[in-house]
């Protein structure tokens, strides 16, 4: 428990709660507030990581979500781990155990490491150009290999037991960060008393004002500033503040994504609590006040545990208190390297060197810099670095006038900090669709014009001086509030200047031998750009392809500028020229498990049940998935398989009768004076002669002609219609029918109703169906005279107001009761009762097709296709042929649609009369034929049939109708094939004598 | 998630809408009399705008009514609604 | 064109890489060409490589008004297969997967095609019909797809959930072996360094703002941003903006664009062995080189050319990657993006002439096209020199709109593909 890498006192850290953690099973200890990063960097721990191509020894470059280098895996338990996180933003627990990646035997001993070895056989895109001979050791010998030595962390191993939750908010003003522009905002904006949300990536609100104990804001030093203005926003009601919350994602109409991360810095989570809690904001403006990142320098060698960003160092000293070092030099393009260099100075951190690329800085900073006694070399350069699992030493030399490089010495250090200049983040501005605009005098893009409703403030839009930082904030806050209040905020704070490099910085060695990186995880360096420059490519997102750089978890966040200007040098363009990357969300990586939320299991997709469910599951019944649907499928008895429960089921219906839940099927009421008309025009039937209390089996087609649905449809009164479609096609119907009524025909004076859960639809099938009903049927007379095949009738069953069907889908004397869906099972149980007598035997959605099939009934998307017109179909005789006009007619007389060797529905039998086809085969004339075979249809529906017996099918054949008595093959796996009888597709009862019984 | 401005019922998430393609192609008096290149002109050429398009929406889970948007798709910026049978108003052209 | 290997990179590496040449030249346009491709995805490359090497036509350039295979052939998720129902689309898919098989060699260029295998998920007796469907008309049509029961498809693919406790059990899946993935980025590479080798002239940042035609209303040339370029033979490859190219040349098409949704996860060590397609759920999913799970959504509701989609698109998504493979409920997206997809009436493509002499049309591949590039090219190629289309790509005409003599993949499956 040495506590040798910490300061005295001072910092965020709460000494009083020292917590044990684990590193690569390393027992180490930190103090409650510390990051893993700072936690490992007040142990003297600096190598964290490896690089993922050449697994170059990595230690911690930032303090925050730019980080590249410091990835780990934090583990609670074998399904909870979390692969790739930042160190940086790991806030330690007791008892946290991480574990570093990409590394093998361990993180000292790396066997990948090897790659590092042989990296010049290993430049940008070597993949490209290698690996193709012998041809097929791409797949099993060289991509295998390629794949292990790739990624990062593992997989979690098994389901993630966590869970996540989602959360819709509406505001006026959306804030994103809570530095001194995103808290001026937010004051501004909530003064106007409209809702208000601040959120901010970080645990404790303030941004760049957590570690800043130099400045001071309205005569208060920055912390009790920043505790005053959160204790007041606080206060307020219609202000939501959101820390560990990271604003990911910017979409259309300002609809932003936020994750707030609720329990990962928990030792021991309350189980009531989300993992995480993804916020889907719907913000009337948004302010972006999300700071900038600092740039890191390319040089030599700039990649080695213990080379940090500047802004890095000075957060762990001043924030977390942990010292980054021991012997320091500072590498910087501006003066707020200076104030860490400072800070490290303070708190006794030796400054061996601050080499300043500048050739000519001055100001306040460096004359404090001077007054502590610090050595300042000014148009310096870094050449290079020793040290391979922590710096041992760095080179500088001078650049003169000209740029050229000399007096080259080496300082030992184990500590490199670099000040590259900032770059905004205008990330989220991107992804709004914003332009960005290339700000010469700070050398970085800032945003430009915005098409959604968001302002930039601060930081990220390129202001970086606390006041002006703080003035700008407030503008952004109340003019998004709709105000135009202005506030000067009075600060006592250094002045922020703009110095900052792009591209490399100049050195005196063999540039094809030494790497520079400049997307540090992914091992892409200054060599491997230039390289892509050189074979050609010109546009920037071809250079990030090809080199990967920008493409790694950090997503290019310390990397990109860096590329731009090295592509700058390289192409002799100026930085607008070479052009940039689009931003694209998340920001920073965002769990899979936000967006899906409770979407599991059940709550994946909703489940919609009938009012005969819970019979049918009390009853043992089997259900399938019908769209949204549970159906029930068949009703196994004891020790039955499906095949010899849909014989009983059939047989049963055919010998005496049958019960089935038709529900699921879509109702639609059409009612109104020019209801009829509508029908016709709708439907390819005529309607307008069908009489009250008859029903008709209608067909409709898609503009196209194509036949989209079919149903029952029965006539009611002669304005009401009561339309059934298919299970699936209910809304897309409703949605047509309303589509012409509205916007087509608004003249017809028709209203559409859907009725589908407000009946309970229950078919009562078979030769004994009449006498199971008449005695619960008041007010209706089933007699075949009153009540004929296709015929309906108002009346009660069981005291229960119905509408009651003859109709029949199984070709058996049939009717469908129609209750509404609250009566349904208690309807259903009393036919079930009247039925026992008569043997009623439950049947499901199996049967009904074997039962139908037997009568040549089709099933639209099981006969039919999206391709298939009523005259394949064999339905030519519904079609109204007097009719001008109907939904799909014209279609139909196009010269495809006419062909006469288009697929026809015909019926198919084994020339066998015992080989059940499988469905799906394919018909040809020739078996022997070579392959691809000539094929002329296809096999839709194929059963063996309970009442004949014998095998049937339905298929869809070219000609078909024209082929009756044709003997033609189904070709099989391994040579073999069937041979088949084309036949007519009605196979039982062709008289219609039984249904009509 | 676009949010849509129902003439109707105001401004409402995509979710409880359904989209419906291009407006304005009226469905044609008598189809019979048309050739089937005209035909197919009505049933699948589309302009496909690039830029300001009025477009048919349904509010399908709000009023259930087919309204038109005007839109541009290269920002998805919305300009503004109007009902359906409607003309467009000259001030989202 | 030097001649890429182990070798050459070992020679090279000697040099400190500075020895390499630049893939392709920056030409400048000339005044006028035998054919001119717009375009500079793969599709539109992939023609002018093979206009140059099988039909001669060597005077010829790819105008791009971005940089290459920065359109959809850089956006999607890579996936290849040619298990498709109709004999046409078999067909034509199964050319394209033929060529994959030797591109890398054909083009000197690691495109990385991995048949690693692409497995379908069925969750519903439906799927099931339509799967065995396809199976039964794939083999006829001499494409390779097999039925897999639950257990075979945990056994091809261990992260695979088939427990049944999920709102959508997998029952069962049609495995097409020769189907995997590829690199996109090196697949324009390759052609477009093939193709400049043998003196096709492929110019970036040329975008084309007019189609100019002659009295007799034939194609004579294309105004570009960089002036007019003279030429009697135009053909068009410009997914996600063709009916703006076409309205050019006077021309509605029957298209409309989508965006399409793509992200892929933080890279992790290889876990996921093959690609999987659910279109009941809505997953594609495959695990990239790099490590990446690479994961597809579907298309937003409403057309747009901004290339981005909705949030609750993707999530949806996720939705069933996490239900299907629920230890990914902890791996984190780290990057989404969008693409602009033409979809047509009947979700099949266009390859062919078009009422304009002169002008060509490839178009119209929705959301699978990538899986067709050498193949689609290679007709495409074929439909340009010779005025009239390779029999692969004839049923593929804009005739097919008029007469109704559909393609319907998607309506065949009753899903979208």
């Amino acid at each position: 428990m040495s506590d040798a890498f910490r300061t005295a006192s001072g910092g965020r850290i709460d000494r009083a709660r020292r917590l044990a953690f684990t590193f690569d099973g390393r027992a180490l200890t930190g103090f409650a507030g510390d990051t893993l990063a700072s936690a490992l960097i007040a142990n003297g721990v600096h190598l964290v990581g490896r690089s993922f191509k050449y697994h170059r020894p990595r230690g911690i470059m930032s303090a925050g979500s730019d980080e590249p280098n410091a990835l780990v895996t934090v583990i609670r338990d074998r399904a909870r781990q979390a692969p790739n996180l930042r160190a940086t933003q790991v806030e330690i627990y007791e008892g946290l155990t991480a574990i570093s990646q990409n590394r093998w035997p361990s993180l000292d001993f790396d066997i990948g490491g090897i790659n590092d070895r042989v990296s010049p056989l290993l430049p940008a895109g070597f993949y490209y150009k290698t690996f193709m001979w012998p041809r097929g050791f791409w797949e099993k010998v060289y991509e295998p290999r390629i794949r292990a030595a790739a990624g990062l962390g593992r997989v979690p191993e098994g389901p993630d037991p966590d869970r996540y939750l989602q959360r819709n908010a509406h505001c006026e003003v959306l804030v994103i960060g809570s530095g001194p522009a995103g808290l001026a905002a937010a004051l501004a904006a909530a003064e106007s008393g409209g809702r208000v949300i601040l959120c901010d990536e970080q645990n404790e609100m303030g941004g760049s004002l957590i570690a800043d104990h130099t400045s001071s804001i309205a005569g208060k030093p920055a912390a009790v500033w920043v505790a005053e203005t959160l204790a007041q926003l606080t206060a307020m009601p219609r202000v939501t503040l959101l820390p560990r919350t990271t604003a990911f994602g910017y979409y259309p109409h300002n609809h932003l994504g936020l994750v707030e991360r609720v329990t990962d810095h928990l030792a021991t989570p309350d189980p009531g609590q989300p993992r995480e809690r993804l916020w889907q904001v719907r913000a009337k403006e948004v302010v972006l006040a999300s700071g900038a990142i600092e740039r890191p320098l390319t040089f030599p060698d700039n990649d080695r545990p213990g080379i940090m960003l500047a802004d890095a160092a000075h957060a762990y000293v001043t924030r977390y208190g942990a010292i980054p070092g021991g012997r320091a030099v500072l590498a910087t393009a501006n003066d707020s390297g200076y104030r860490a260099a400072l800070a490290l100075h303070e708190a006794g951190v030796e400054i061996a060197a601050v080499a300043d690329l500048r050739q000519a800085p001055s100001g306040d900073w460096l004359d404090a810099a001077r007054r502590a006694g610090l050595l300042v070399e000014t148009g310096a350069t870094v050449t290079g670095t020793t040290g391979r699992m922590r710096l041992a030493s760095v080179s500088l030399a001078r650049v003169d006038g000209e740029g050229g490089v000399g007096g080259t010495r080496e300082i030992g250090c184990d500590l490199l900090l670099m000040a590259g200049g900032w770059t905004p983040s205008v990330h989220l501005f991107s992804q709004s669709l914003g332009k960005l605009r290339f700000d010469e005098t700070l050398q970085a893009y800032v945003p430009g014009a915005a098409p959604q409703r968001i302002r930039v403030a601060g930081a990220a839009a390129g202001i970086y001086d606390l006041g002006s930082a703080l003035d700008s904030g407030f503008s952004a806050g109340a003019a998004a509030a709709g105000g135009d209040g202005k506030r000067n905020f009075v600060v006592v704070a250094a002045a922020a200047d703009t110095g900052s490099v792009l591209g490399s910085l100049p050195h005196d060695r063999d540039p094809t031998k030494v790497r520079a990186f400049v997307d540090f995880q992914n091992d892409s360096t200054a060599k491997d750009l230039k390289l892509a420059v050189r074979e050609g490519f010109r546009s920037v997102e071809h250079v990030k392809r090809y080199t990967t750089t920008g493409m790694a978890t950090d997503q290019g966040k310390t990397s990109n500028m860096p590329m731009l200007g090295i592509l700058s040098e390289a192409q002799g363009k100026t930085i607008p020229e070479v052009g940039f990357t689009t931003f694209r969300p998340p920001y920073t990586p965002t769990t899979f498990g936000n967006f899906a939320g409770t979407a599991r299991g059940e709550q994946f997709d909703p489940v919609r049940r009938t009012p005969t469910h819970a019979w049918a599951v009390s009853q043992g019944a089997v259900f399938e998935d019908v769209g949204l649907w549970k159906r029930a499928r068949y009703f196994p008895q004891r020790g039955e398989d499906m095949h010899a429960a849909v014989l009983r089921e059939c047989r049963a219906v055919r010998a005496g009768v049958g019960i089935f839940d038709g529900s699921t099927l879509g109702k639609i009421e059409v009612v109104g004076p020019d209801a009829a008309e509508f029908m016709n025009r709708m439907y390819v039937n005529p309607w307008t002669k069908l009489g009250t209390g008859r029903c008709r089996y209608g067909i409709m087609l898609r503009e196209d002609g194509f036949v989209m649905d079919d149903g029952v449809v029965g006539r009611l009164a002669p304005d009401r219609f009561h339309v059934t479609t298919t299970t699936g096609g209910a809304a897309a119907v409703l949605n047509m029918m309303e589509d012409y009524l509205q916007t087509e025909w608004p003249d017809l004076r028709v209203w559409l109703t859907s009725a589908t859960e407000q009946w309970a639809v229950i078919a009562v099938q078979g030769p004994a169906a009449r006498a199971v009903l008449e005695p619960l049927v008041e007010g209706i007379d089933l007699s075949a005279v009153a009540l004929p095949h296709m015929a309906l009738a108002e009346g009660t069953i069981c005291g229960v107001p119905t509408r009651l069907f003859r109709v029949s889908f199984t070709g058996e004397l049939g009717f469908e009761i129609n209750v509404p869906s609250d009566y349904g099972q208690a309807v259903w149980e009393a036919v079930y009762a009247a039925g026992i007598p008569h043997g009623i035997t439950p049947y499901g959605t199996e049967s009904m097709h074997v039962l139908r099939a037997e009568k040549g009934f089709i099933i639209v998307g099981q006969e039919t296709d999206g391709t298939v017109t009523p005259d394949d179909a064999g339905l030519t005789w519904a079609v109204g042929k007097a009719k001008p006009d109907f939904v799909g007619k014209r279609s139909l007389s196009r010269s495809g649609m006419m062909d006469a060797n288009r697929k026809q529905l015909v019926g198919l039998m084994s020339a066998d009369n015992v080989t059940v086809l499988e469905e799906g085969v394919q018909i040809v004339a020739d078996p022997n034929q070579p392959v691809p075979m000539s094929v002329l249809g296809h096999v839709t529906s194929s059963y063996l049939s309970p009442s004949l017996g014998h095998p049937i099918a339905l298929a869809l054949l070219a000609g078909g109708r024209a082929r009756h008595g044709e003997t033609l093959h189904v070709p099989m796996p391994g040579g073999r094939s069937i041979a088949v009888q084309v036949v007519p597709p009605v196979f039982y009862d062709p008289e219609g004598t039984r249904l009509n019984g | 998630m676009l949010l849509i401005p129902c003439p109707y019922c105001g401004e409402r998430p995509e979710l409880e809408f359904r989209y419906g393609g291009q407006a304005h192609i009226a469905r044609p008096e008598n189809p019979a009399a048309l050739s089937e290149e005209d035909w197919a002109g009505f049933l699948y050429m589309r302009d496909n705008e690039k830029g300001v398009h009025a477009e048919r929406w349904r509010h399908v889970h709000g009023c259930a009514r087919f309204f038109n948007v005007v839109r541009d798709t290269t920002t998805d910026r919305i300009l503004g609604s109007y009902k359906a049978g409607e003309t467009r108003p000259e001030t989202l052209r | 064109m030097e001649r890429f290997s182990g070798l050459s990179l070992l020679r090279h590496a000697f040099g400190g890489h500075q020895g390499w040449k630049p893939f392709w030249r920056e030409p400048a346009p000339k005044a006028a060409y035998d054919a001119v491709i717009v375009g500079g995805g793969g599709h539109g490359i992939g023609a002018a490589y093979y206009l140059a090497k099988e039909h001669g036509l060597r005077n010829i350039a790819v105008l791009e008004k971005g940089w290459l295979g920065g359109g959809n052939t850089g956006r999607n998720t890579t996936i290849i297969r040619s298990n498709y129902l109709f004999p046409e689309s078999a067909a034509l898919y199964n050319h394209a997967l033929k060529l994959w098989e030797t591109l890398s060699e054909t083009l000197n260029y690691n495109t990385m095609y991995s048949p690693r295998g692409v497995l379908m998920l069925a969750h519903t007796v439906h799927d099931v019909q339509v799967f065995r469907r396809h199976v039964h008309a794939n083999r006829a049509a001499g494409v390779d797809n097999e039925w897999l029961d639950a257990a075979q498809c945990k056994a091809f693919c261990p992260p695979l959930n088939i427990s049944d406790n999920i709102r959508y059990p997998v029952v069962g899946g049609a495995l097409q072996r020769r189907g995997g993935t590829a690199r996109h980025d090196a697949v324009v590479w390759g052609y477009a360094r093939a193709a400049d080798a043998m003196g096709v002239d492929i110019i970036q940042n040329c975008g084309v703002t007019g189609i100019r035609r002659n009295a007799a209303g034939a194609v004579e040339g294309v105004e570009t941003e960089r002036g007019f370029i003279a030429t009697p033979k135009v053909g068009v490859s410009a997914a996600g903006n063709t009916s703006v190219v076409m309205a050019m040349a006077g021309l509605r098409m029957p298209l409309e664009s989508y965006p399409l949704q793509a992200l892929v996860s933080e890279p992790v060590k290889p876990d996921f062995p093959c690609v999987v397609m659910s279109n009941t759920v809505h997953a594609y999913i495959s695990q990239s080189d790099k490590g990446e799970m690479v994961i597809g959504a579907g298309t937003d509701a409403y057309t747009s050319y901004t290339q981005r989609g909705a949030m609750h698109i993707a999530s949806h998504t996720l939705d069933a990657i996490c239900e299907l493979f629920p230890a990914y409920r902890r791996l984190r997206m780290l990057r989404s993006w969008g693409g602009i997809v033409d979809t047509t009436p009947d979700r099949s493509p266009i390859i062919g002439k078009t009422p304009v002499p002169g002008l060509y049309v490839n178009c119209g591949w929705g959301t699978g096209g990538f899986k067709a590039t050498p193949g689609s090219a290679h007709v495409f190629a074929h439909t340009i020199a010779r005025d009239e289309p390779h029999p692969i790509n004839a049923p593929f005409s804009l005739e097919r709109f008029r007469t109704g003599r559909f393609i319907d993949e998607a309506a065949a499956a009753a899903v979208a593909h």
